[in-house]
Formats: structure tokens, C-alpha cells, sequence
């Protein structure tokens, strides 16, 4: 098993364990604080399981003002910290450091206000992303952004992470649909931006926090934007007889002004685990399988529905259904929503990618996976969020084979590194996180990346904040502040990468 | 004031930071009255930026300078039945000016339309950026996909930032394609109260309102938008949700001149003494907002965003009273903007509300960030 290079460990805070758990537990009484080795188990990797360490200690704290004070302590103490929502990250984004407090946020729990005439919920940032529909769901609203870890993941999450979901085209990720935040920074002190009304003032801090990964301050409380669910939904189960068929239908469908409510796409090896596991009724005789969600009112659903079944079959489709009803819609969806646990059942492991290309790049970026596959040898299934082309290659492996997981990271960097090269980006909606982190040079260079951290520095000056995600290398801040780079020669070439 | 630099590309944009102290940065300088005054500045006018470098409608993507032409864009995009979905307003009948903008200006200010209600602000659209910052230095953000959480999100710190963190040269935008059709239901001599509860009744609704606005004294407008099966079924929908509140007009020929009227602020004077203010509230209390100025100040105002922005033009009042609006916009949590007023009144009041110190530390420490020395837009934020 590979692990990330972290940074390096404080060894005057691991030797201050004992007081600082002390610390803790008089700002958090009762059972906030978990020192001890089998209760701390849970906490040592999040959804990128890949990667474990064991934090320093573990603290829940149940108010803002708790918060505000672990963090003040930390912050004088020069303590590092991790804040972890629902641990779901699929990108190590809450992966703990041994010298670092793990900031939990499990216990911030409720929802605090439903809104219906500003059309808006706000709530704390350990609520579930479902529960929030859920909550609306009586009045016939819900919230648009729908990762597929929704039953699990949290708010809190959803803003460090900027989730998304297969209905991002039409709906837009967290970014596009919150409202107003609560937010502690690293020394206590408590900031909100935005609220209830659109365009919050001054900088756009909603935006710049919105997928940050944790790096720049602990979310307290979040105020998003629902919408009322659509009069009716149908779907369209389309088979082609290659991928890139398929894309040009995607491509057709956008062109004549249509924007679905979801498109997504699978391979001919998603197609079969899918089927083998929930038997959704997909043909097995195509190469690639759309689903084309349709939304809104009746009359226009069943237009478009008309109108996308006809771009397929100009597109040569070999197979077109249309639902006739929520359940057979919901049928068409299993077998999408089932790909990845599917994908696990055929392979001891696997391993999902996250990049996004530009649409039309996609035969070509197919094409040039399933090359590298072969010179892998490691199996490849493909599922594709095909209306804004944020991919999902699924590298099928086996972490008991020595040395495949290494292959395996090294396959997912090609594929990233191609993602960059045909002019996408190393994640659409997963994070960078430690995954990612060291791959960062491919798309950015030094001082774009040197940019970004002297944002980070504005909130966080000693860099206490979840170290060791996102950025490939880490600068102090007063360096930072008299770095000055020409003609792209790299700065501090003596300081070491991690 | 004399000194126009006209830099063609970066390098350039780079040596004219490192030579200068003070820089204000303009593309056909249409907002250039807004926002705080700039004094002592060395102009730096991007419109040479002015070059298309890609644009693919079928992957919903432009790419540009930041010195385009408005107009000229406007005019591409509709070329393949494709808008700016967030509706970026032109000022020339407010501000007295004869053009519309350039994409820099309109990404730097980040204003948006009667449409921002459904579809997102600018902000929402702006997919990357290619710009210099106040410490010289060429850096991107971002990306040219829909889908994209790589690194921080600068681009929409720069959105909206009017100018003061970097020299904007290429901007990256997703663009949406026009409606079919659109239908404008109008509703007569509703009082502000009754408005914004039909407002709110509407989007409560299914029937997918893009735009509510109502000008008081006048109308109460809705605006469905789709393709004609659906606005059709969706007009239907909603009038026999709205009867009760009285006659319902429905208006199709003159739907988009209705909005761009609201869009551009014309049903305010263009009356340059007047002070014109911007002021954004929770939409359900849009009404209770506005009777509380009107009971302190002389004004001219009307409702868009479903109540949820308040465009307010103060008549006949002598002396400054930022501080009675900023007073009532607080008390309900939003916050208000003054977006025309005399040089005078410019410099003797804070243009953008005012943040509470530990947000004001963190906006500071981030132009810091950015530019250290002060050097773009200084003062103007």
C-alpha cells in the first residue's frame, strides 16, 4: 500500500498529547474528546480508504463556540488541525496527520430554518445533503445538488468539497446554490457571508470557500438555496454501438438548445456489471448506454422527450426506451446508480477517477485509455457524467497482488494527466485532497499554485488548517509574501516536496 | 489623469504594474462612476484584449478577452442561439454613457439581471480567468469545463472584485442556449405588499419563473421562458394560480423589451443629480424594505428578483443618507450598494456597504494577497 508523504510530523506536539487532550476536554466536556487507539479506529481514513493514519486526538465539539475555541487553542498552540465532516471524501480531503486534532463536526446536527418564501434552508453543517430535501420534501422542494454519497454525506462536506452529482448541468454544484455561511477561522474568530438574499457583498468569499478542502476554516452553519421539485420526470435509456456515437448525441442534444437534466454514459464493461447486479433491463449488445433525464413541466417532458429520442436515432442508436412511469425511471437509474459497488463485485478493488475533459475530446480520451489499459493490463470500466464531461474511469485492480496498487496509482495519474492535456482539469467534483495533491503541477504552474496559497494565508498564516491537501508543496506564508518568480524559475528549489 | 496606457498583452500588462504606483483599469470605462473614487491613478485601458479565442456552442463555452466588445458578443452568441444566461445589464440610459461594456468590465463588476432569480449571477458562469496580479505576475485560475474543483476557486473571487485584486486578460465563460420563446404575465395596481406575495406564490410554484419583477404603480410581471409547448402549459398553470389576485395581461411580442427595461433600470430618471442605489434583501421582505426607506427618504424605486433586489432612486433629498439605508438594509440582512451619485457624494460615503472588522480584515488581507502595494483600483472597493 503506497502512503502520501505528509508533512512533517511536530514532535513538540506529539509530546504535548496529554495536555492537549486535557485542554480539549475542558472547552468540550463530557464525551467530546476520543484519545484512545480503538475509539480513534473510525476516524483514520475517509471515503479513500487506500490511505489510514491514526489523528493525534479526536474532538467533537456541539457550539460554534466550542469551535471557535478549539480552534483559538490550536491556533496559539501551534497545533495542526483536520476538520472532517461525514468522512465520504473520495479524494483523502479528511485524512488525519498524527500530530493533528481531527475537528468533527458530526454533532452539528439540525436544521435550523426552513424559509419557504425566500425559498431557502439553513442548517448545520453536519446535515445530511438528503436530509435536507427531506426536510422540504412536504412542501414539494428539495435541494438540487445530489452527490452519490447523499444518504451519507454531509452540508458541511458538500461546501469544503464543492460536491456535485449527475444533475449538475442544469442545476449547478454546492457553489451555484448556496446562499449565506457561518464560518470559524483558525483564530476564533467567527465570519458570515452572505444570507437570504442573492449576491452576497464584498469579495466573493461564498465562492473561494465553496471547495476549499478544509483549508481555510471550519463551516458552522450553511444557508442554501431550494427549488421546487419538477411537475414531472422521464428518462431515456439510448444504446449506441460505440462511445462516440454516443457523444455526438450528447453534443447534438445541447446543440439544438436542450439541456437535460442529467446525461450520463457507461462503457460496455459498466454496462454488463450493472446489469449482472440490479438487472436494470440494459442491452448488453452496445457499446455505450445513455441516460437522458428529462424535467419540468408535462408538456415540455414529453416534447423533449420526443425530440432527444429523435437525435439519438439520427446518431445511429441501436436502442431507445422511454419511461412511462417513475418506477421504470427509476429502473433505468439502478443500474447507474449500482456501477460502482457493481464494478466492486467483478474486481477485489477498484479505483475511480474524477477528471473532466471537454465533450468533444471524449472519443479521443477513450481511445487513448483503453490503449493505456492494455499497456497496464489493468481493466478499465467507464462511467461518464456526459452533459459536462466530468469522467469516471474505474481501474479494476487487486490491492493483494504485490505492486498492483502502485500500477494503479500510476494508470489514474496517466489518465489525469491526459484529462489536462486535452484541455480538462484534474477533478470535477471529488477534490484534490492528498490524492491528487502531487499531480497539481500538471495543470498549474508555480505561481498560479503560489497564488492560490497566498489566499490560503490570508485566512490561515501559519498554515495550521488541514496541511498537506491540495497543494504539492508547502511555502511559510512570510516567504510567500516576498517570493517574486520570473520567467517560471521555481522558487526555493531546496525545499522539499512532499 | 493624462497617462492612458493601452497594453496589447501581459508582458506588457507586467511592466506597466512594475513602473507604476497607481493604476486604474478601464475597458470602455462604463462603470467607471461606480464605486469609490480613484484619485491619482494612471488609466489602463485593456481594449486591445479584444481577441475570441474560442468559442464552441455545442460545449457551451467561450473564451475571451477581457476588452470584447459587449455588443459584439452579444451578437456572436445569438449567431448560434446562445445568450449569457445571468443577463449582464447595460447602463448607458442609468450612467450617461453610449456603450455597452466590455466582458472584462462586466466580469469585474459582476452585476447580473432579472434572469439571475433562476438561472445564477455572473459568477455562476465564469469557468476561468487569465490575469495579472498587483504583484506583476501572470497566473490562471480555473478552467475552460463545466465541472471543475481543482484548486481554489479565484475565479469567482475575481468576479465581482471591480478590478482591485488583478488585470483581468482572458476570461472563460459558460454560455446557455436562448429560449424558444418567452411570455411576460403582467398584473395591474397590485400594492408592493400584495406583489411580492405573488411574487413569492409564483416561484413556490412549478412553473419555473425565470423573472419576477414589479414596478410599483404599474405591474407585476412574471416571466415564463422554455420552449413554446411549455410556456404555453406553464402560462395556463400559473393564471389559474394568480386569479384570484385580479386580471392577468399576458404579454409575448414586448416580453423581452419588458425585461430589458428592468435589466438596464430605465423605469429610474437618468437624471445624473439623482443618487441611484442597488440594494440587495431576503425577496419576501423586498416590500417591508422599501415602505421602511420610503418612510425616511424621497424616492423612486421598483422590485426585481422577486423582491429580492430593490432599485432605488433618492428624489429631492439633501442630505446623505446612506447611513438610514444601510440601517434598514442590515436590520434585514442584505446589504445595499450606491451605484450612481456625484463625485461629491462619492467621496464622502462608503460606496459598498461596510463589513463587520473581522470581514474587513480578511477582504484586506486578501487584495493583500493579491496586491500588496495597492497598486490596481486602489480605494475603489
Amino acid at each position: 500500500m503506497t502512503t502520501p508523504v505528509m508533512p512533517e510530523t511536530d514532535k513538540t506536539t506529539l509530546s504535548q498529547r496529554l495536555q492537549i487532550i486535557q485542554q480539549l476536554k475542558q472547552i468540550c466536556p463530557g464525551e467530546a474528546v476520543i484519545s484512545s487507539a480503538t475509539g480513534m479506529q473510525v476516524y483514520e481514513s475517509d471515503g479513500l480508504t487506500a490511505y489510514r493514519q491514526p489523528p493525534l486526538v479526536v474532538v467533537l465539539p456541539e457550539t460554534v463556540e466550542q469551535v471557535s475555541r478549539v480552534l483559538a487553542y490550536c491556533d496559539q498552540q501551534n497545533i495542526r488541525v483536520v476538520p472532517r465532516g461525514a468522512g465520504t471524501s473520495l479524494s483523502g480531503g479528511a485524512l488525519p496527520l498524527a500530530d493533528g486534532v481531527l475537528l468533527g463536526m458530526g454533532k452539528f446536527s439540525k436544521v435550523l430554518e426552513i424559509d419557504y418564501d425566500n425559498r431557502c434552508v439553513t442548517v448545520q453543517p453536519g446535515v445530511t445533503n438528503l436530509a435536507i430535501s427531506q426536510a422540504v420534501e412536504a412542501e414539494g422542494f428539495y435541494y438540487a445538488p445530489d452527490p452519490s454519497s447523499q444518504i451519507a454525506c454531509s452540508i458541511g462536506g458538500n461546501v469544503a468539497e464543492n460536491a456535485g452529482g449527475v444533475h449538475c448541468l442544469k442545476y449547478g454544484l454546492t457553489t451555484n446554490n448556496l446562499l449565506g455561511l457561518e464560518m470559524v477561522l483558525i483564530n476564533g474568530d467567527v465570519i458570515r457571508i452572505g444570507g437570504k438574499h442573492m449576491d452576497a457583498s464584498g469579495y466573493d468569499f461564498l465562492g473561494l470557500i465553496t471547495g476549499s478542502e478544509g483549508l481555510l476554516g471550519v463551516v458552522t452553519e450553511v444557508t442554501v438555496r431550494i427549488l421546487k421539485k419538477p411537475e414531472t420526470a422521464r428518462a431515456l435509456l439510448i444504446g449506441f454501438q460505440s462511445g462516440e456515437a454516443a457523444g455526438q448525441c450528447v453534443a447534438d442534444v445541447i446543440s439544438q438548445g436542450i439541456i437535460a437534466a442529467g446525461m450520463e454514459m457507461m462503457d460496455r464493461l459498466a454496462i454488463k456489471a450493472a446489469e449482472d447486479f440490479v438487472q436494470a433491463g440494459y442491452p448488453l449488445d452496445v457499446d455505450a448506454l445513455l441516460i437522458v433525464e428529462l424535467d419540468g413541466p408535462e408538456a415540455e417532458v414529453d416534447y423533449l422527450i420526443e425530440r432527444v429520442a429523435g437525435i439519438a436515432e439520427d446518431n445511429g442508436a441501436v436502442s431507445i426506451r422511454a419511461s412511462t412511469s417513475d418506477e421504470e425511471r427509476a429502473k433505468f437509474w439502478a443500474g447507474r446508480k449500482a456501477a460502482f459497488p457493481a464494478i466492486g463485485r467483478i474486481s477485489p478493488d477498484y479505483y475511480c477517477m474524477d477528471g473532466t475533459i471537454p465533450r468533444n475530446r471524449l472519443a479521443e480520451v477513450l481511445g487513448r485509455i483503453s490503449e493505456m489499459s492494455a499497456d497496464y493490463g489493468l481493466a478499465v470500466a467507464n462511467v461518464f457524467h456526459a452533459g459536462d464531461g466530468n469522467m469516471h474511469p474505474l481501474i479494476l485492480y487487486d490491492a493483494n497482488k504485490p505492486g498492483e496498487l502502485a500500477k494503479t496509482e500510476k494508470f489514474g495519474a496517466d489518465i489525469l494527466r491526459l484529462c489536462v492535456e486535452v484541455g480538462g482539469v484534474l477533478t470535477g467534483e471529488h477534490g484534490v485532497g492528498v490524492e491528487k495533491r502531487d499531480l497539481m503541477p500538471e495543470m498549474f504552474n508555480e505561481i498560479d499554485l503560489i497564488q492560490q496559497q497566498r489566499v490560503k494565508c490570508a485566512f490561515d498564516p501559519a498554515s495550521l488548517l488541514n496541511p498537506g491537501k491540495v497543494f504539492p508543496q508547502l511555502y511559510r506564508c512570510a516567504e510567500l509574501g516576498r517570493i517574486h518568480i520570473s520567467g517560471g524559475d521555481i522558487p526555493f528549489p531546496d525545499i522539499p516536496r512532499f | 489623469m493624462s497617462n492612458i496606457l493601452k497594453p496589447e498583452n501581459s508582458e506588457q500588462i507586467i511592466d506597466i504594474i512594475k513602473q507604476t504606483d497607481r493604476l486604474e483599469l478601464i475597458g470602455t470605462g462604463t462603470k467607471r462612476n461606480i464605486g469609490n473614487l480613484i484619485v491619482d491613478a494612471a488609466l489602463v485601458d485593456l481594449s486591445l484584449f479584444d481577441n475570441v479565442e474560442l468559442y464552441e456552442p455545442e460545449e457551451l463555452v467561450i473564451s475571451l478577452g477581457a476588452g470584447c466588445r459587449r455588443k459584439e458578443i452579444d451578437k456572436l452568441l445569438a449567431g448560434s442561439g446562445q445568450q449569457f444566461a445571468f443577463e449582464p445589464p447595460d447602463f448607458s440610459h442609468l450612467l450617461g454613457c453610449d456603450h455597452t461594456g466590455t466582458i472584462g468590465g462586466m466580469v469585474a463588476s459582476g452585476l447580473s439581471g432579472p434572469r439571475r432569480l433562476k438561472a445564477g449571477g455572473v459568477r455562476d458562469f465564469v469557468l476561468g480567468v487569465h490575469a495579472v496580479s498587483g504583484r506583476a505576475e501572470k497566473f490562471k485560475t480555473g478552467g475552460r469545463v463545466m465541472k471543475n474543483v481543482t484548486g481554489y476557486d479565484l475565479s469567482k473571487v475575481l468576479t465581482g472584485s471591480w478590478g482591485t485584486l488583478a488585470v483581468m486578460s482572458k476570461v472563460t465563460l459558460k454560455i446557455l442556449p436562448k429560449p424558444e420563446m418567452e411570455v411576460t404575465l403582467c398584473l395591474d395596481e397590485l400594492d408592493n405588499d400584495q406583489a411580492v406575495r405573488v411574487m413569492s406564490l409564483a416561484m413556490r410554484s412549478s412553473c419555473d419563473v425565470s423573472s419576477a419583477a414589479h414596478i410599483p404603480g404599474s405591474a407585476t410581471m412574471l416571466r415564463l421562458e422554455g420552449f413554446e409547448s411549455s410556456v404555453r402549459a406553464r402560462v395556463e398553470m400559473m393564471k389559474n394560480l394568480l386569479k384570484k389576485f385580479g386580471d392577468i395581461r399576458t404579454e409575448e411580442q414586448t416580453s423581452a423589451d419588458i425585461w430589458a427595461d428592468i435589466r438596464d433600470v430605465r423605469h429610474l430618471s437618468r437624471d445624473e443629480k439623482t443618487p441611484v442605489w442597488r440594494i440587495c434583501v431576503p425577496p419576501a421582505s423586498g416590500a417591508e424594505v422599501l415602505r421602511a426607506i420610503e418612510d425616511k427618504i424621497e424616492a423612486k424605486a421598483f422590485l426585481d428578483w422577486a423582491g429580492g433586489l430593490i432599485w432605488l432612486e433618492v428624489v429631492n433629498h439633501p442630505a446623505d443618507c446612506a447611513d438610514d439605508i444601510r440601517q434598514i438594509v442590515s436590520h434585514y440582512g442584505g446589504h445595499a450598494t450606491l451605484i450612481r451619485a456625484s463625485t461629491q457624494l462619492r467621496k464622502n460615503t462608503q460606496v459598498f456597504q461596510p463589513q463587520p472588522k473581522v470581514l474587513a480584515d480578511l477582504s484586506k488581507r486578501l487584495k493583500q494577497s493579491f496586491d500588496p502595494d495597492n497598486i490596481l483600483n486602489p480605494g475603489r472597493m
